[in-house]
């Protein structure tokens, strides 16, 4: 009779701690989802943003046509890919900040649409979002290392596999501009 | 990462319950001494505090805001402020954006404040909104957003509660005894006991009405210094730069205006003592905050931005000093590089941003806002009737 007690015993406390460990890994994995939500959030409102930024600068810059389309066709493609993995928007969104960080660059050279408000509220809300790509990054970069050592430890890495949690995808921006100081060209 | 608000959460439960423990020894000790009764002391002194308890639950971040005289402002009413409140909000992980109030004043000084993350305020001074620049207003904002996240906020508004009652008991007790004598006359005619037991009882009551509140203070402070250093090191885990909140609390330092608006309970809300004095070092058991210029030096020798990097500034800073994180935060977290310093080209100057925060203030007092040709800003205040105004500068006549 006693053996049969500490063998419910035991199997009600396996059982107790797998509900613990699901529940936080599913937890964590929601965290994940919600944090990768966040980043696309602002990644669209980058998007929306540029066809403004690129109509107030128009007329100011008529000779950085190329500087501007880089920004269009980087847009462009960064839209294409947007329903992507995390590898691959990484790239395309890289491409596209380091478009815009030139572009801003060349728009200090013009004291003229430095003076214009339409274009400083333009600028405070590009320099906002690039922030809040990059904190809600690292934020989704925080929560992936966190639900990926909770799936690959022992022993919630058992239950993580009994019950199909794949490990996440990390958002890393891998273009080499975006990391260099912003290159302004005198021609 | 997260681990250190519930590891944070059980010491400073400790320390609560010590201070609710004291509290109920002062009610029993008073209860005796003025109605025969301990247990109706305790009673008194439980209703007492539940009853203010409550209310600071329920109504404490809206008293606070009212106290402080704070405006709650808009997504357009600032653009910036409201910017950087929503990246720290990213940054930190919260769920709901806290509302955002300024209060009309030139010391520089922010507090948050709100029961629940999901319900949290963060409220700053028209000064500190024109004297930071981007990184040192979201240094600071990180630091209140980590108040908001770590729970300090409700934690603190409890503790204050509590220190109040202490407080209230201890002064009305002592007003009775000296000038009063009520309980006593009455208590003489109607036990019979004996003398010497009558006067140890006096004693502690006394003894108890004069440290009781002093204690309780210690103990604020104590959780209040705690929670301060834990606030300035996930603003850097945040923000990957530590350098903005130091130099933020730099200029902070610097400043010579004490804010109007604070009081003794309130102090430790705040992001800086506001009654802090000029030239002190205030490394002792009596003050909320710990001394400005080592969060300054603990923040500015940090190697990284992690838990880890904070814990081994502090400790250089400190020699020998004991842990100040817990220790299960500082294992958790990886190496976390610091952010590179960003060019400030673009940046506002001083001028700009007093240009900024000063319209701010005519809009949220409904001042109207006219622009004569000749360049001059009228700004009318909102019982102004008149369709139209003259320009006192160039005679003009202009449509309001």
């Amino acid at each position: 009779m006693v053996a049969v007690y500490i063998v419910i015993g035991i199997v009600v406390i396996l059982l107790i701690i797998f509900i613990a460990t699901y529940n936080s890994l599913v937890r964590l994995r929601n965290q994940v989802k919600n944090a990768w939500a966040q980043i696309d959030v602002q990644l669209k409102r980058r998007h929306d943003l540029i066809p403004n930024l690129v109509e107030t600068v128009r007329g100011y810059m008529k000779h950085e046509r190329e500087t501007m389309e880089a920004v269009t066709k980087a847009r462009a493609l960064a839209q294409q890919v947007a329903s992507a993995g995390a590898g691959e928007r990484a790239k395309a969104e890289g491409e596209l900040g380091a478009a815009l960080t030139r572009l801003l660059a060349v728009a200090e050279r013009y004291p003229d649409l430095k003076a214009n408000q339409n274009f400083l509220a333009l600028q405070e809300e590009l320099t906002s979002t690039e922030n809040k790509i990059s904190f809600s990054r690292q934020f989704y970069n925080d929560s992936v290392l966190k639900y990926n050592n909770q799936t690959q430890m022992f022993p919630s890495n058992i239950i993580a596999s009994m019950t199909g949690f794949k490990p996440g995808e990390f958002f890393e921006v891998t273009v080499a501009e975006e990391r260099e100081a912003p290159k302004v060209s005198f021609t | 990462m997260w681990e250190q608000v519930r590891s944070n959460q059980t010491r400073s439960v400790i320390l609560v319950i010590g201070m609710g423990a004291l509290l109920l020894l002062l009610g029993y000790f008073l209860g005796i001494y003025f109605f025969d009764s301990g247990t109706v002391g305790l009673i008194f002194a439980l209703i007492l505090w539940i009853i203010m308890s409550l209310v600071a639950y329920f109504q404490g971040d809206s008293i606070l805001l009212a106290m402080s005289g704070a405006r709650k402002i808009g997504p357009d009413d600032h653009q910036r402020l409201y910017n950087v409140v929503e990246e720290m909000k990213i940054a930190s992980g919260l769920e709901a954006m806290p509302s955002i109030y300024i209060i009309d004043d030139p010391a520089l000084n922010a507090f948050a404040t709100g029961r629940a993350p999901e319900k949290a305020s963060v409220a700053i001074t028209s000064g500190l909104l024109q004297k930071l620049n981007r990184d040192e207003l979201q240094g600071v904002i990180g630091h209140e957003m980590a108040h908001i996240k770590n729970r300090d906020v409700l934690l603190m508004a409890m503790c204050s509660v509590m220190l109040g009652t202490i407080v209230i008991l201890a002064w009305y007790a002592s007003r009775a005894l000296f000038f009063g004598g009520l309980g006593r006359t009455r208590r003489s005619s109607s036990s019979g006991r004996g003398g010497s037991g009558q006067i140890i009882i006096l004693v502690v009551a006394i003894v108890l009405m004069i440290l009781a509140p002093i204690m309780a203070q210690l103990i604020y402070f104590a959780v209040s210094r705690k929670r301060e250093y834990l606030a300035d090191a996930s603003s850097a885990l945040y923000t990957r730069y530590p350098e903005g909140l130091a130099s933020a609390l730099e200029k902070i330092a610097a400043s010579p205006d004490q804010l109007k608006s604070a009081n003794q309970a309130t102090a430790p809300m705040y992001i800086i003592n506001p009654f802090r004095k000029q030239g002190m070092a205030a490394s002792d058991f009596t003050s909320t905050h710990p001394p400005i210029s080592e969060r300054v030096r603990i923040l500015r020798s940090m190697a990284g931005a992690s838990f880890a990097d904070y814990a081994l500034a502090y400790r250089q800073a400190r020699s020998g000093a004991q842990a100040v994180l817990p220790t299960a935060a500082v294992a958790t977290a990886g190496a976390v590089p610091l952010r590179a310093v960003q060019p400030e080209a673009k940046e506002l100057g001083e001028v700009q941003r007093a240009r900024e925060t000063s319209s701010l203030l005519w809009q949220l007092n409904n001042y109207r806002t006219v622009n004569c040709l000749c360049g001059t800003t009228l700004r009318l205040p909102p019982t102004f009737k008149d369709p139209s105004i003259r320009c006192p500068h160039c005679g003009r006549i202009n449509p309001v």
